[in-house]
């Protein structure tokens, strides 16, 4: 057991980790933190994406030992308490899903996909998308929800 | 009118935001992975990785051996305490054990079980299993297959034919006993041109984003299981559940949790399922099984793989005298809940749009060394869809007429409705022409082809395609489905005067929380705000079917809105009792209840909502309480239908196809939630979209799923689509009271063949007259390179 200190969500979070344990793993079990959900086993789809210190990461590609020391967000800490993050807000506005499941991936990645490019256009948006899979909408409201989140200035 | 309060405005048919959203959005929902007990224990199977061949030996010692490992189990175990699987369709099958006893049929079978302290240990426990095999040659062929060679999978089972060959259509009695081919004979015999082809409606994955897991719970001292699992139908895993325990169905409780994505492959009960609930009985502890991805390639039901040889009997204007469809189904190693009856389906649409003297349609399911089939988003409806209207585009194509008008020759006109088909289905309503017109003004049909052979002159390759379809939603009445084919519902106004309401139609993203809401809200005259939806717990919603064949709306709503008046119908007693009013002339408006006429005489929801939980005095001839019940049993299928035109470029150096436009026009009937219903359409047309272009489960001749993760199986991107334009018409069901037909698996129908159509009209210069899809650029760069030839 490797011992590990992580500030997640803005608070310092420590626990006691097998090497080989995921990051998303660590996050959903010892901090109960489940909304970075597993979708694969190959690191294609994106639904365990979070920000590692400020870039977006895939955490089932991530051993938590590695991000001993770094500065973790996941999507619950998204928002500001009950303020949605504007990103949130298009996703809910601009119906971006339907069974949930990648959402909270596809919010982290678009995330820094707007603070790279605040204003990116459409074939942007797809192709910053290209890590992210969603089976449930066909990807045009998504589009929608972020082309939404840029209008306002979101990041 | 000074005491009347404001109108709420009415939901029904308004873009209202999803309620389900807010939890979604912040990561505070909660799927089945995210159920945590008190000594959970985690579970893992050890698959075969073999797609046929003899079990020699198990060996668990290794496992058995490591810290952390609670139990193990080999096949020959588990079938000590759970019985060969059933299956929902009352066709042959053979035994299919939960856990493989002495032979494997498809890589991916489960040969062993493992329970650990946690996941890591669990699989490496399962991986410290040897299993030692006699390997045994595999078939992936279905026509090879029924020729028997090179193996026989299941015993009983002569040449793998697992059912058929079994005709239906024109002179086929219904219960297949007689059959009289001389009127489709006649068609061909009349025929001036007939056109035939060989057309493969390939194997898909369904690849749900959620892959499924269960957690079982048995309590010894209660004698009581529950059952979380990423289900479309949890009261169905409730009976199934039960029965192989060998409890009541008073003591299983099934949970569908959030759930993430289905598209028909969650219909099924898994074996793991089983195996979850049997362990958590032998061991009186819960357990948790999650799938991994690279296990639901193999361990999850698959989706179409049907064989088709078309022929279409015609005149030289175009009018179609009689269809023939020989139809092979893949489908896998066995049976599972619904596999045998999903290719039926496919007979049963063989119809298509069109008034269509003679068909008949022959199908046979074979067993191959595959995973098994069942199904999937369309689930039959498609593959019939792809067969007839890329046999019409073919018919165009030889006659050189407009394929719009081939269609529009054949159309069921719409002062035929409700119309019998001469596959024994009885169409509802419809009105094809309308639908199509609005296509071709949607994608501007003349300036479309002007622009495709702008692109042609220019040295492009440019395809434009169009397709038709219809297909049967809203199942169905009980006669169609053996666990029934009602849907129920319940309401309650609470004491406070807020409604709660629960529903059998369990969703996994279809918006009902926020659909059904909708109604009630616009049925008692509250805001949305003050209705919760309740679903997917066998202990709250007391009955139910599930969400499937693009029901829940069509049968589920249905129940709702039944339940929803009989409770207003009681409530408005009572508020016909405090108001000294006859119940008929008591409205329900903007969170009061009034007398017509006389608005100032009025009582607000709430008010009567107490009234009726305190009645004093009770109103003569009425108990206490604001709650009831409804089932609903349609009459009928619903038949939805659109039509939907692709505009592609074909890349003449590389053979890679793109496509630029995608219009589509769908008729579900009335909407409930237009939003909600774009997005069904817009999440079809991706996954018809996919199959056509990028997705294939592609198999070795030795039965390895070549296809098998997300690395080979190509899922869709957001970079493969254009924005879709979508359009709609609207033609109401008179099969239920709400007029709405269902719309969860349209986007799948028209899509696909609408985009091989335009593939092939990309490639037309080089006498292509058929591609079998997927659309690799391998095989279009072949056919620009005159492989068509």
């Amino acid at each position: 057991m490797v011992p590990i200190s992580i500030k997640v969500n803005g608070k310092v979070r420590k626990g006691h980790v097998e090497p080989r344990m995921l990051l998303v793993h660590f996050l959903r079990e010892q901090l109960n933190l489940t909304g970075a959900h597993v979708g694969c086993d190959t690191s294609q789809c994106g639904a365990c994406t979070v920000l590692i210190d400020g870039r977006s990461a895939k955490s089932c590609t991530v051993f938590a030992v590695q991000a001993d020391g770094s500065e973790v967000v996941t999507i619950e800490g998204l928002a500001n308490g009950e303020q949605l993050h504007p990103l949130q807000e298009g996703f809910w506005e601009e119906h971006g899903l339907q069974c949930g499941y990648c959402t909270p991936g596809m919010i982290m990645s678009a995330v820094n996909l707007l603070n790279d490019n605040p204003k990116p256009s459409e074939q942007q948006i797809r192709e910053g998308l290209s890590g992210n899979f969603c089976r449930c909408t066909g990807y045009q409201h998504i589009v929608n929800a972020i082309q939404y989140a840029a209008q306002k200035g979101g990041r | 009118m000074a005491t009347s309060s404001p109108m709420l405005p009415k939901l029904v048919g308004q873009r209202v935001k999803r309620r389900e959203d807010p939890r979604l959005i912040q990561g505070r929902a909660t799927y089945v992975d995210d159920v945590k007990l008190p000594l959970l224990q985690h579970l893992a199977f050890k698959r075969s990785d073999i797609a046929h061949g003899r079990i020699v030996s198990v060996d668990t010692s290794a496992a058995e051996k490591m810290e952390g490992v609670e139990a193990v189990f080999t096949g020959k175990q588990i079938a000590e305490i759970l019985k060969p699987l059933p299956i929902g369709t009352p066709f042959p099958s053979p035994d299919h054990h939960a856990v493989a006893i002495d032979m494997v049929r498809y890589a991916g079978e489960p040969v062993a079980v493992v329970v650990a302290a946690d996941r890591y240990i669990a699989r490496d426990a399962a991986d410290a299993i040897v299993v030692n095999y006699d390997p045994l040659p595999a078939v992936v062929d279905a026509e090879q297959a029924m020729q028997g060679k090179p193996t026989v999978i299941h015993e009983k089972f002569a040449n793998n034919i697992a059912l058929g060959p079994i005709p239906s259509g024109t002179g086929a009695s219904p219960d297949g006993k007689s059959l009289d081919d001389s009127a489709v004979e006649k068609a061909f015999t009349d025929a001036e041109v007939i056109v035939s082809q060989r057309m493969y409606n390939h194997r898909l994955v369904p690849n749900a984003m959620e892959p499924r897991g269960v957690v079982a719970h048995f309590e010894p001292g209660r004698k009581h299981l529950t059952i979380w699992s990423s289900t479309q139908n949890p009261h169905i895993l409730k009976s199934m559940i039960s029965g192989m325990l060998g409890l009541g169905e008073d003591q299983v409780r099934a949970i569908a949790p959030e759930v993430g994505g289905g598209f028909g492959a969650k219909i099924n009960i898994y074996p793991e399922e089983y195996v979850c609930a049997a362990v958590s009985k032998r061991l009186g502890i819960p357990i948790k099984w999650i799938e991994e991805r690279s296990e639901a390639f193999v361990a999850t039901t698959h989706g179409r793989d049907i064989l088709c040889y078309i022929d279409v009997a015609a005149r030289r204007d175009g009018k179609v005298l009689g269809i023939k469809m020989r139809l092979i189904a893949d489908i896998g190693a066995y049976n599972m809940l619904l596999t045998a009856a999903i290719p039926t389906l496919t007979m049963l649409m063989a119809n298509a749009t069109y008034d269509i003297p003679a068909i008949r349609t022959t199908l046979t399911e074979v067993f191959t060394n595959k995973t098994p089939t069942d199904a999937y988003r369309g689930a039959g409806r498609p593959e019939a869809t792809f067969f007839v209207e890329r046999a019409f585009d073919m018919l165009a194509r030889e006659l050189k007429m407009d394929p719009a008008e081939v269609r529009r020759k054949n159309f069921i006109p719409k002062n035929k409705f409700p119309y019998q088909t001469q596959m024994g289905a009885v169409y509802d309503s419809g009105d094809y022409e309308t639908a199509l017109d609005a296509a071709l003004k949607a994608a501007d049909w003349n300036n479309l082809l002007k622009e495709r052979d702008e692109l042609r002159k220019q040295g492009k390759l440019a395809g434009v395609g169009l397709a038709m379809y219809v297909e049967v939603c809203g199942i169905g009445p009980s006669a169609t489905l053996p666990t029934g084919g009602w849907e129920h519902a319940q309401v309650t106004v609470e004491r406070d005067g807020r409604i709660s309401a629960s529903t059998g139609a369990s969703p996994h993203g279809q918006g009902n929380e926020t659909t059904f809401a909708q109604m009630l809200a616009d049925q008692f005259g509250v805001p949305l705000e003050h209705v919760t939806i309740h679903h997917g717990d066998t202990a709250v919603v007391k009955q139910g079917i599930g969400t499937f064949g693009s029901r829940s709306q069509a049968v589920g709503g249905a129940a709702l809105h039944m339940a929803g008046n009989k409770v207003r119908t009681k409530m408005a007693q009572f508020a016909a009792a405090l108001l000294e009013a006859a119940p008929e002339d008591i409205t329900f408006e903007g969170g009061k209840i009034m007398v017509k006429g006389a608005p100032a005489k009025a009582k607000s929801f709430a008010e009567v909502a107490a009234f009726a939980y305190i009645p004093v005095p009770l109103p003569a001839g009425m108990e206490p309480g604001l709650s009831g019940d409804a089932y609903f049993e349609p009459s009928n299928n619903t038949y939805p239908f659109g039509c939907h035109i692709v505009l592609l470029e074909v890349d003449r150096e590389t053979g890679e196809p793109t496509l630029r436009r995608v219009v589509a026009v769908d008729d579900a009937g009335n909407l409930i939630n237009p939003l909600i219903v774009e997005g069904q359409i817009h999440g079809g047309l991706a996954q018809g979209i996919g199959q056509a272009m990028i997705e294939e489960a592609v198999y070795s001749e030795d039965g390895q799923l070549l296809t098998g993760s997300f690395m080979d199986y190509a899922l869709p991107r957001a970079t493969d689509f254009p924005r879709f334009e979508m359009h709609s018409t609207c033609t109401p069901t008179p099969v239920n009271p709400l007029g709405a037909k269902g719309v969860g698996e349209a986007g799948t129908l028209g899509s696909t063949p609408a985009v091989v159509c335009a593939a092939v009209d990309a490639l037309s210069e080089f006498g292509v007259k058929h591609i079998d899809m997927m659309l690799r650029p391998e095989k279009l760069w072949k056919f620009i390179q005159g492989g068509a030839a």
